[in-house]
C-alpha cells in the first residue's frame, strides 16, 4: 500500500526532448499519428523510416529503451486481435510455416501492429519525457477546451487516491478469504468495483464542496 | 461588539425529513479558540455547513461580522469562513502545493504578484513553504493537513473553522499542529472528538447534541462534568483526566507539560 510516486511513465532527465515545449511535443505527436494512420499499408519500406525517426528521438531522449519496451504491454490486445485477423480473414490464402493463412488479412493485421506500435512507441515517449502538469499546460496553450483539461487535471490528481483505495479494498477482500484473481470471486470483485464507483462519486461531491468553499463559481481561476 | 459568528435559532432537517438541527444559538467572539464537541450524529457538520452557506436554513439566521449568509453575499462570506474539512485529498484538488494555495485567494480575484505573496504568507504560516512546487499527493499525511489549512488561510479569513483536525495525524503531526494553530492570530471554532486536544488549544467548549446546544461554558468545565458527559455519550480517552492535568491557565490554555 502506500502513496507510491505517481510517475508511472515519466521519466526524469534533461535531455532536448524532455526540455522542449509540450505543446510543441503535442502538435508532433498528433502529427506523427495522422500521418502514420494516413500512410498505406504497403509502402513497407516508409514504416521503417517511421520507426526509424522514432528510435532516433528515442535516443536522443536518453530514455532506456526496456523501460519504454516494459510499458508496451498495454498494446497486447491489439496483438492478439491483429494475429487472429490472418486466421479468419476471407481472400487467397498462402501457406506460412504450414498454415493456411488470408492474403489480405496478413496485410491488414501488418497495418493494425504497426500503426497500432508507432503510435503507442511515440504515446509512451511523450509521456516519458513530459510531466503530467506541463502537458496539461501545453494543451492549455494549444486552447484545447477548458473544461476537458480541467478533467484530465482531476483525474491525473485522484489517480493515486483512487488506485490506493481499491488497493485496501483488495486487501480487506483477502484477508476474508477472496482471492480477486480467480474467476469464482468476480462477482465479489464486480461489487466491489460498484463501491468504488460510488466512493470516488462521493469523494467527488466533496471536492466540489471544498472548491465552493473556497469561492468556486464555476470557472477555474487563471 | 459584533460577533464574527452569530447563529440564531438555527433548524435544518435533511430532505429525507431527518432533523439535523433543532434551534441552535452560537455567538463566537473575535480571537476566541472554540471547540465544538458532540457525538455522531449530533449535526456538527450540517452546523458548520451552514457557516458559509453550502446549507441554507429552514428557519433561523447566521451572520459572520454582521454580515448575513444569504445568496448575494456568499463570495464575502466564502471568504470570511475558511473551513479545513476533515480528508485533506478532498480539499487539496490542484496539481502542486502552490496552485491549491493560490486557488482561494484567486477566486476572490487575486493575480500576480499580490497572488504569489499571499501564498507563500500561508504556507509560511504553516511551515510548507519549502514544499510549494510538490504535487499534494506526494506529501505525507501530516503536510496535507497543514497545506489545507493554508489554502485556507490564503483567504485571510476572519473565523477558521477545523473539521476533526487532528484525526489520522500521528503524535508528532498531531502537536505540530497544535503549534501552529495556537500561533495564528485568527478565531478558531474546531469540531472535534479530541477531547485532549479541544482542552489543550480550545478555552471554550460547546457541546451540540441531537440538533441543540446543550453545554456552552469553558472546556475544563465541561470536561469535568461528569453527568453532562455521560448524557450526551462523551467519553474522556483512558488515562486522559483534566482534573490531573489541572485547569488551564491565563487567557491562552497552555498545553500540559509546556
Amino acid at each position: 500500500m502506500g502513496s507510491g510516486h505517481g510517475h508511472r511513465l515519466h521519466y526524469h532527465g534533461h535531455s532536448p526532448l524532455h526540455r522542449a515545449p509540450a505543446h510543441l511535443k503535442l502538435v508532433g505527436l498528433l502529427g506523427f499519428a495522422l500521418v502514420v494512420v494516413l500512410t498505406p499499408r504497403e509502402w513497407y519500406a516508409v514504416y521503417a523510416g517511421y520507426l526509424a525517426v522514432l528510435l532516433v528521438a528515442v535516443r536522443i531522449s536518453r530514455v532506456p529503451p526496456t523501460y519504454l519496451l516494459k510499458r508496451m504491454v498495454v498494446e497486447v490486445p491489439f496483438v492478439v486481435f491483429a494475429v487472429l485477423v490472418p486466421f479468419v480473414a476471407t481472400g487467397p490464402r498462402v501457406d506460412v510455416l504450414g498454415l493456411s493463412l488470408s492474403e489480405p488479412g496478413l496485410v491488414a493485421a501488418f497495418g493494425l501492429l504497426a500503426k497500432g506500435t508507432l503510435g503507442v512507441l511515440a504515446s509512451l515517449l511523450l509521456a516519458a519525457t513530459t510531466e503530467p502538469a506541463d502537458l496539461l499546460a501545453g494543451l492549455e496553450r494549444l486552447h484545447a477546451p477548458e473544461l476537458l483539461v480541467q478533467i484530465m487535471g482531476f483525474m491525473i490528481r485522484y489517480l493515486d487516491v483512487v488506485t490506493g483505495e481499491l488497493g485496501r479494498m483488495l486487501v480487506a477482500m483477502r484477508s476474508r478469504g477472496v482471492d480477486p484473481r480467480s474467476p469464482r470471486h468476480w462477482p465479489v470483485l464486480a461489487r466491489t468495483l460498484g463501491a468504488l464507483f460510488v466512493r470516488s462519486f462521493e469523494r467527488g461531491e466533496r471536492v466540489h464542496l471544498a472548491m465552493l468553499s473556497r469561492g468556486y463559481t464555476g470557472r477555474m481561476p487563471r | 461588539m459584533t460577533p464574527v459568528l452569530d447563529v440564531r435559532g438555527l433548524a435544518y432537517a435533511y430532505p429525507d425529513g431527518h432533523a439535523a438541527l433543532r434551534g441552535v444559538d452560537l455567538h463566537v467572539h473575535a480571537g476566541e479558540r472554540v471547540a465544538l464537541l458532540g457525538p455522531n450524529g449530533a449535526g456538527k457538520t450540517t452546523l458548520v455547513l451552514h457557516l458559509n452557506g453550502i446549507h441554507t436554513p429552514e428557519s433561523g439566521t447566521v451572520a459572520v461580522s454582521g454580515l448575513p449568509v444569504e445568496k448575494e453575499h456568499l463570495a464575502e462570506i466564502r471568504r470570511r469562513v475558511g473551513i479545513v474539512f476533515q480528508d485533506p485529498d478532498d480539499q487539496l484538488f490542484m496539481g502542486s502545493v502552490r496552485d491549491d494555495v493560490a486557488f482561494g485567494p484567486a477566486n476572490l480575484g487575486l493575480r500576480g504578484e499580490a497572488l504569489e505573496q499571499r501564498v507563500l504568507e500561508a504556507l509560511d504560516q504553516v511551515g510548507m513553504a519549502d514544499f510549494r512546487d510538490r504535487p499534494p499527493h506526494h506529501l505525507s499525511f501530516g503536510q496535507r493537513r497543514r497545506v489545507a489549512v493554508a489554502t485556507v488561510l490564503a483567504m485571510r479569513p476572519e473565523i477558521l473553522v477545523l473539521d476533526e483536525p487532528s484525526s489520522n495525524l500521528d503524535p508528532a503531526s498531531r502537536r505540530e499542529l497544535a503549534d501552529i494553530l495556537r500561533g495564528l492570530d485568527v478565531t478558531v471554532l474546531m469540531v472535534t472528538h479530541d477531547l485532549p486536544y479541544a482542552l489543550e488549544l480550545c478555552p471554550r467548549a460547546v457541546v451540540l447534541s441531537e440538533g441543540r446546544v446543550v453545554a456552552d461554558g469553558a472546556t475544563y468545565d465541561v470536561l469535568t462534568d461528569d453527568a453532562l458527559m455521560r448524557a450526551h455519550r462523551l467519553e474522556l480517552p483512558f488515562g486522559f483526566d483534566p482534573r490531573v492535568t489541572g485547569r488551564p491557565t491565563g487567557p491562552e490554555s497552555a498545553p500540559p507539560a509546556g
